[in-house]
């Protein structure tokens, strides 16, 4: 034995070290071979969209950047051959876009408005936060109470009509009113339609069908046109509450038959052993089967959300000037009027636009990450 | 209560088209009770009714109601502004949701009887005319026999220009769009010689243009589109104060009273000039509002030449030449009735 180990020219006693990864398999080189040119096929469609990128991106970053008009009074600041976006339009009618015709001296109640709501807002969406009651009520009833206070301008207030808000504020205020209101509508109207009592599944479904059957744009378009040839002289419907109602509840239907849609993918079982559990309607459905059909549709919630934040921009055919309304507006003003002012205001418009549904849209993923629903069937 | 009635009955009779009778009278009491002028203007339209960079509306649409303000309360702010889509414009006049609608409305006969509104009066007169370029080396429309012309399809100015061409024994290419954005930018990228549409329009057209200052707008105007002011029908008194607001502005041009002299002219000894200023006779009780009216309108508003200039007149962006919204006295339509 002994002249064996002898015999052994060489023992390893302990491990060679690890050598990392050949150069070709590591770093960015390869991230690069692993992602874009694993393939003779990926690498041909690589180069292809490299190409399709230097072809587009140079010219859109000139336009946006390098040639754009950042500062200036008219018109005459944004003329010339190779002029690219006219930011300072933009610079000149902001509180226009973000409060419409809203008394300068009285912005900083929209102000005061859009902070409580961030205070109450941040919490709620953060899942570690306590207080989620509290939270709940502060946000859905003093809120509220205090956001019409303020905007109105109740209690001593100077008042504001509201045909002068415009801009930003009122496509909040229309997509806030009717995210809040037809989340709540639509699972009534969710479980009415599924219900078997006669006269409430009737009245769900012909609400529903209703509202799905007719164009948004044709609710607004009846509510401004119709409505005042119905009324009396003297009794006037606030305009933006007509937008406001006919929102809301075309939303809801919307919502409704998504949550349905939720309702119907939880097995049988579900339902039966809440009710073997002695739960009674209400227990069993704010208990078992809501939560888990609410996670389940929580894309196509956000989907109608989204879509709804968009829609917002047809108030302006009753004359309402959301953000869109109000940007094209101000393109009309002749002191400003210029080959690339309407591209300009098209694409802040939609800059902001993207922002807030892009927002939705993470914190919806986020919450289906959370709440892993994309991994249980 | 009946009152009420009757007012939702006749709006929906006027709507359907089977023609309206009165509507509420008395609207002048019911402005002065609220205290502002309830004024409908467009959606934005540069030159006419259009916002400023701090929000305020301005142009010669607006300017009217103004006037209206001024003569009735001697402040031009005491007005409050509908904007208003071309489809809801009438329904808000009839249903009584403006005093006023002062938004590039042009004066038809349905509108004037059928619809039920009452024009005070014409305030632009537009039409459709031609831009070219100046390269082209034109200055007048009968000078485009053998153009390619640019225009939107399915409109009457298509009609209007295929009209003219013919009566004119002249040739045209058609180069024709659904879309107004399309007919622009093709019109910039010089697919055709002309660019045809309301006189008023291609000047706010010019503007969006590349080069504005290589085009130019031909003087011919070959169709008529009277904008003006119109109130409901059944109140004479608001329809005479809306009526001779708009004549006070006229009046005033004629007589070379501006916002800058008036206060001088008020000791004008001319007849003319203190009946229009109030200093003889009772003209602004008969219509139900102080004496002093004109002279508010002119002081806080100005003249009718003041207010044209100052948006659309050749000072501003714009630059609408004065052409046939010229006083009468001066080769133009403009005319006003005398105060006596």
């Amino acid at each position: 034995m002994d002249n064996q180990k002898e015999s052994i020219a060489f023992l390893r006693a302990a491990n060679a070290p690890t050598m990392p990864p050949p150069v070709s398999d590591r770093g960015v080189i390869g991230w690069l071979r692993a992602n874009l040119f694993a393939s003779p096929r990926d690498s041909v469609l690589s180069i292809l969209v490299l190409l399709l990128l230097v072809w587009v991106v140079p010219p859109i970053f000139k336009w946006a950047v390098t040639n754009a008009v950042w500062n200036g009074t008219s018109r005459d600041d944004c003329i010339g051959p190779e002029v690219g976006a006219c930011w300072a339009f933009v610079k000149a009618k902001f509180g226009q876009f973000i409060y419409g015709r809203y008394p300068i001296e009285e912005r900083w109640r929209v102000n005061l408005t859009g902070l409580l709501l961030i205070i109450g807002l941040v919490p709620i969406a953060m899942p570690t936060v306590p207080y989620k009651r509290e939270n709940a009520v502060y946000l859905l009833i003093v809120f509220p109470i205090l956001a019409f206070i303020l905007l109105t301008g109740q209690l001593g207030l100077e008042p504001v009509e509201t045909s002068r808000w415009g801009g930003l504020l009122v496509t909040l205020v229309v997509a806030i009113v009717g995210i809040v209101v037809s989340f709540p509508l639509g699972i009534l109207l969710a479980l009415g339609r599924r219900s078997e009592m006669p006269v409430i599944k009737m009245f769900s479904i012909i609400f529903i069908e209703f509202w799905r059957g007719v164009p948004l744009i044709t609710v607004l378009f009846m509510s401004s046109v119709m409505l005042p040839l119905f009324l009396p002289a003297d009794v006037s419907f606030d305009k933006l509450l007509r937008a406001l109602i006919g929102v809301a509840l075309f939303s809801s239907a919307y919502m409704a038959e998504v949550i349905r849609g939720g309702l119907q993918a939880i097995p049988k079982g579900q339902y039966e052993a809440a009710n073997a559990m002695g739960l009674t309607f209400w227990q069993g459905t704010r208990l078992v089967t809501m939560p888990q059909a609410l996670t389940l549709v929580i894309p196509g919630i956000v989907n109608t959300f989204i879509g709804l934040f968009k829609d917002t921009s047809l108030v302006l055919i009753i004359g309402l000037f959301d953000l869109l309304g109000i940007v094209q507006q101000n393109m009309t003003d002749p002191n400003w009027i210029s080959p690339v002012t309407p591209a300009t205001g098209f694409v802040f418009a939609a800059f902001v636009f993207f922002i807030f549904c892009f927002g939705m849209s993470r914190y919806s993923a986020y919450m289906e990450r959370r709440l892993d629903t994309g991994h249980k069937r | 209560m009946n009152k009420s009635i009757l007012t939702a009955v006749v709006g929906a009779a006027a709507f359907a088209g089977l023609g309206a009778a009165a509507a509420s009278a008395a609207t002048l009491d019911d402005v002065k009770a609220k205290g502002f002028v309830q004024c409908g203007v467009s959606t934005g339209l540069a030159g006419f009714s259009a916002p400023n960079d701090a929000g305020d509306w301005t142009g010669l649409d607006v300017d009217l109601c103004r006037g209206v303000a001024a003569a009735i309360f001697g402040d031009p702010k005491a007005v409050k502004f509908s904007p208003l889509s071309a489809k809801e414009r009438f329904t808000a006049l009839q249903s009584g949701e403006i005093d006023v609608l002062s938004r590039n409305t042009t004066w038809t006969m349905s509108r004037d009887t059928e619809l039920g509104l009452n024009f005070a009066g014409v305030n632009y007169y537009d039409g459709q005319g031609f831009m070219v370029r100046k390269s082209l080396g034109v200055n007048s429309a009968l000078q485009l026999s053998g153009a390619s012309v640019c225009v939107q399809t399915g409109t009457t100015t298509e009609l209007n220009l295929t009209d003219y061409f013919k009566a004119n024994n002249m040739t045209y290419n058609p180069v024709v769009f659904e879309k107004l954005e399309e007919v622009n930018s093709a019109y910039d990228a010089n697919r055709c010689d002309v660019y045809t549409t309301d006189q008023s329009g291609l000047y706010s057209i010019r503007l969006g243009l590349s080069a504005p200052d290589d085009h130019m707008v031909l003087p011919e105007i070959i169709s008529k589109e009277p904008l003006g002011p119109a109130v409901r029908q059944g109140d004479d008194q608001w329809f005479s104060i809306v009526k001779w607001v708009h004549y006070a502005m006229l009046n005033a041009e004629e007589m070379g009273i501006t916002k800058a002299n008036v206060d001088e002219m008020v000791t004008s000894t001319d007849p003319n000039v203190m009946r229009l200023l109030g200093k003889e006779g009772t003209f602004g009780e008969a219509i139900g509002i102080g004496n002093d009216w004109a002279y508010n309108v002119i002081k806080q508003v100005g003249n009718y030449g003041e207010i044209f200039e100052a948006n659309v007149g050749a000072s501003t962006p714009l630059g609408i030449a004065r052409g046939v919204n010229a006083l009468w006295s001066k080769g133009g339509l403009q005319y006003a009735p005398p105060i006596r």
